[in-house]
């Protein structure tokens, strides 16, 4: 984690580090800037979660696919992909399927998870939150990790929306044993 | 014995940080206006117009109470209320 007393050196080597000098911040600073300042956030998500998403989102093309990635209650490295179903079965719209989210919820206050990773798909569009979705942004902790299938490519991104604004995270795909 | 209201992180502002509260009432409706007696304002974040916001889930243990009779929905004692935010968007 940052360390809260020094800067960190250029030669130390830590997956924590932020760029832009932000490492001589004291650590509550960054604390609370953190997911505000797009060159401060960051999601780190393993390879093998991402592919699953993407799975589940050509899947359900052309409808939106929704999900989470849960992990451990004060990581920020989901672990566990578990897939929704989409109660609103749209291709403009998604909704949790509310009896399926009490219980998933339940499952994750048993294994002490939070669901870190909030994801859903763009069917024809661009993978950036639009109005409705940053309207009912629910969770100001939570990556909303959006993926798109207009094409072939692979699109993603991620944004953390808090009291209406939207900022942009980079995605870092952890691959391998990273 | 009260009935035991679970609240989701987004509302504990309300609750000051908690997360389990205790109310009592009949119905749901009548418990909402319990629990806005000690926690003002929780109530209208709920409910609009004397129905269940639409991106609100309320559960009665395992039930969505839409399937029950949403604010009207009868509540006995130790019975388990759960509000979770709907998770949705276009």
């Amino acid at each position: 984690m940052i360390s809260a007393d020094r800067p960190r050196r250029s030669s130390e080597s830590s997956t924590d580090r932020f760029a832009c000098g932000a490492a001589r911040w004291p650590t509550s600073t960054i604390r609370s800037l953190r997911g505000r300042l797009p060159w401060c956030a960051v999601l780190r998500l393993r390879r093998d979660l991402l592919d699953a998403v993407l799975a589940h989102a050509r899947a359900d093309h052309p409808d939106e696919a929704c999900g989470i990635l849960a992990g451990p209650v004060g990581s920020d490295t989901p672990h566990r992909h578990v897939p929704m179903t989409n109660a609103e079965r749209s291709p403009t719209f998604y909704r949790f399927d509310p009896s399926e989210q009490l219980r998933v919820w339940r499952e994750m206050d048993d294994r002490d998870e939070v669901p870190l990773v909030i994801y859903h798909s763009h069917t024809a569009t661009e993978p950036y939150p639009s109005r409705t979705d940053i309207a009912l942004a629910s969770d100001p902790e939570a990556h909303y990790l959006l993926v798109s299938t207009r094409s072939a490519a692979e699109e993603v991104r991620c944004y953390r929306v808090v009291d209406g604004a939207v900022e942009e995270e980079t995605v870092v795909v952890l691959d391998g044993d990273r | 014995m009260p009935i035991e209201v679970r609240i989701p992180t987004i509302l504990r502002p309300y609750t000051g940080g908690e997360k389990v509260v205790a109310g009592a009432g009949d119905t749901i409706a009548a418990l909402l206006d319990d629990l806005d007696s000690r926690h003002p304002g929780l109530k209208d974040r709920l409910v609009d117009d004397g129905a269940l916001r639409r991106f609100v889930n309320v559960y009665l243990n395992d039930e969505d109470v839409r399937f029950l009779g949403g604010v009207d929905t009868a509540l006995a004692d130790g019975d388990t209320v759960t509000v979770l935010p709907a998770v949705a968007g276009g």
